[in-house]
């Protein structure tokens, strides 16, 4: 099973992100995802941003895929998506059916994103059919559900699970980050950018619950696979995801890159009390059940 | 533009017909839909009897099968799309792409309307629907505004129905998971939002808790008005902010009255009312008043704003049985997103 890093979802400024990537480049990481997936008013990074990024780790032996925008909503955007689905090198992660119809237009072969509704193996092989070369499991799949839809027929796509990370919950027309600070979306001065990890949101009994990232909603919690990973290499998986939240990243990077598969029960790695793993075994996702070793 | 009203049975069905409805959307009583609730929806039988009903009545009647095949149980929602065809049933409301595709190879006479749950927001997402399975119309999610919407009616290959009236769902549908985050189910595969049997009342002294799966999403005093409890409609805190507040959204309803102008001009084909959940009074109350409204506008485009703003007891009967007593007019506002 290789590792992937999956595209960020929060707004950094320019030089700190262009610092994450620096940084990714010079871990043994095999695929990186790049591209805005939220909200096109973040215009903090532009285009040529992007390829500057991908050919900079593309140069250091990175697989490179565009990922798209998840809610698209506007002409404008469409303009912005057939903009990455034309770029002549780099294969794109759909996020949206809009982003598949371009790219079955453009006879280019796409992985499938998490957001894409695909929830049984049909639907896999329609999707592989008019071009899926990688399927990103939906978040609120689990184990068992994979296991069955792998199960059916051989397949030829790849596949990937968010193995470590917030997870993306939901998305909206409002920004609730913009919201929380009384701006009006049209003037949100990219409010955004002042959370690093988005706004973390508790109960009234301090339970920590959401994240709110500008229109996206995710999970307080981190998903945590890490003592999963040798089940889910068994199962097929090709592609462990960890989805950005800071430059411990690139530590965690080093250490589950230089692990042997067989020997990752012995892992220590720090699990923090509020970590989650409930999708993975069928349950409410903010539920986490400790050290199941396989 | 057609005036469609939900069903969660017979009495509700019955209901809508003489309320003035121009077509019925129901489901079976099992996971192929997202109001799977007990006591609520329609045998097999029932749905005859409601096909019967609604061709002596003229009206049209479409299933909703808005969740998604569970595999190894792909039957259940193949033989939902069998008995709609036998039936001859109006439409099929499908978002899994694997049932467009069985229902268009199987009854290319079957028309399909693709699902809210489906998340189709745009002309390229719509095209894909429509070249793939020849989808007649889309209901589109509730993320866009009334610009939006008309920008989209200009382009879009298939006819268009937005909400009009209900429940606010604030998140594109079909991919929002956080119920599922917290107790597990989702509207996509568990058949419902936010499931009744995770819901649990506290009374702790002069507050009212109001739980879901243990989880605290409101606290409240005893006289307020609450809505059901959904994760995306209940009070928080942050690191910075103590005091709870509505992070996501308040306790309130869709009601979109003042728009009819605009999306009967922009072409819109089909204005639904959420609401399968609820009682056949509901379904009476909003009908008539949604029939009224909609029978004011095409008999006099042009004084329809001063009809609204004389008929004040329009709004006072929708508020009645709206969430929190509120409504607001969503994503199709600017200013709300």
């Amino acid at each position: 099973m290789n590792l992937s890093l999956g595209p960020l979802t929060y707004c950094w400024n320019k030089t700190v992100t262009f610092e994450y990537y620096e940084a990714v480049a010079d871990t043994a990481i095999d695929t990186v995802y790049l591209g805005e997936v939220i909200c096109s008013r973040r215009r903090e990074l532009k285009y040529k941003d992007y390829l500057e990024l991908a050919s900079l780790l593309n140069n250091k032996g990175k697989k490179v895929i565009l990922s798209t925008l998840t809610l698209i909503e506007s002409a404008s955007e469409l303009v912005e998506l057939k903009r990455i689905i034309d770029n002549a090198e780099f294969a794109i992660e759909a996020n949206d059916m809009a982003a598949v119809n371009l790219a079955q237009e453009a006879a280019i072969p796409f992985v499938a994103g998490p957001t894409l509704n695909l929830y049984n193996r049909a639907s896999l092989d329609i999707m592989q059919k008019i071009g899926m070369t990688r399927f990103i499991m939906p978040y609120e799949l689990s184990k068992y559900w994979l296991q069955q839809v792998l199960a059916e027929s051989s397949n030829t796509f790849e596949t990937e699970v968010l193995g470590y990370g917030y997870i993306p919950l939901a998305h909206s027309a409002r920004c609730f980050t913009a919201k929380h600070h009384q701006k009006p979306k049209l003037d949100c001065q990219i409010i955004c950018q002042q959370y690093p990890k988005g706004i973390l949101t508790q109960t009234q009994e301090s339970q920590p619950l959401l994240r709110l990232n500008g229109i996206q909603t995710q999970s307080a919690a981190k998903v945590n696979l890490i003592n999963q990973m040798t089940d889910m290499s068994a199962i097929g998986i090709n592609y462990f995801r960890i989805s950005p939240s800071g430059f411990e990243d690139i530590a965690l990077i080093k250490q589950l890159s230089n692990l042997d598969e067989i020997n990752l029960t012995g892992i220590n790695i720090e699990r923090p009390a509020n970590d989650c793993n409930g999708y993975w075994y069928g349950e409410p996702g903010m539920n986490l059940q400790d050290n199941v070793t396989v | 533009m057609e005036l469609l009203c939900p069903a969660g049975n017979l009495a509700s069905l019955k209901a809508a017909f003489n309320a003035g409805a121009d077509a019925v959307y129901l489901g079976l009583k099992d996971d192929t839909n997202a109001r799977s609730f007990a006591g609520l929806n329609f045998s097999a039988a029932q749905i005859k009897q409601a096909s019967q009903l609604a061709k002596q009545q003229n009206r049209k009647l479409f299933l909703t099968l808005n969740t998604f095949a569970k595999p190894g149980h792909e039957s259940r929602w193949q033989q939902a799309i069998d008995l709609a065809a036998e039936l001859h049933l109006d439409a099929v409301i499908c978002a899994d792409i694997s049932l467009l595709d069985y229902a268009s190879r199987t009854y290319p006479g079957l028309a399909l309307h693709l699902s809210v749950q489906a998340s189709a927001t745009n002309v390229a997402a719509l095209s894909f629907y429509k070249q793939q399975f020849n989808i007649e119309r889309a209901v589109l999610p509730r993320v866009l505004s009334v610009k939006q919407v008309k920008d989209l009616a200009k382009v879009s290959p298939v006819d268009l129905e937005v909400f009009a009236f209900g429940s606010l769902c604030i998140m594109a549908e079909g991919r929002c998971q956080l119920s599922s985050y917290v107790t597990g189910q989702s509207p996509n595969t568990g058949g419902s939002c936010s499931p009744a049997n995770h819901v649990r009342w506290q009374d702790v002294g002069t507050d009212k808790l109001t739980r879901l799966n243990e989880v605290l999403i409101d606290k409240s005093s005893q006289s307020e008005q609450l809505g059901y409890p959904v994760v995306c409609k209940g009070r928080y805190q942050t690191h910075d902010e103590m005091a709870p507040e509505y992070m996501l959204e308040s306790p309130t309803s869709l009601n979109t009255m003042s728009l009819i102008p605009e999306l009967a001009q922009a072409g819109i084909r089909s204005l639904k009312i959420e609401g399968r959940q609820r009682s056949p009074a509901y379904v009476t109350q909003v009908t008539q008043v949604w029939r009224q409204a909609i029978d004011c506008y095409l008999q006099s485009p042009e004084t329809f704003a001063d009809t609204l703003q004389k008929k004040p007891q329009w709004h006072s009967a929708l508020d009645k049985v709206s969430e929190g007593q509120v409504t607001t007019l969503g994503a199709y506002e600017r200013q709300w997103q």
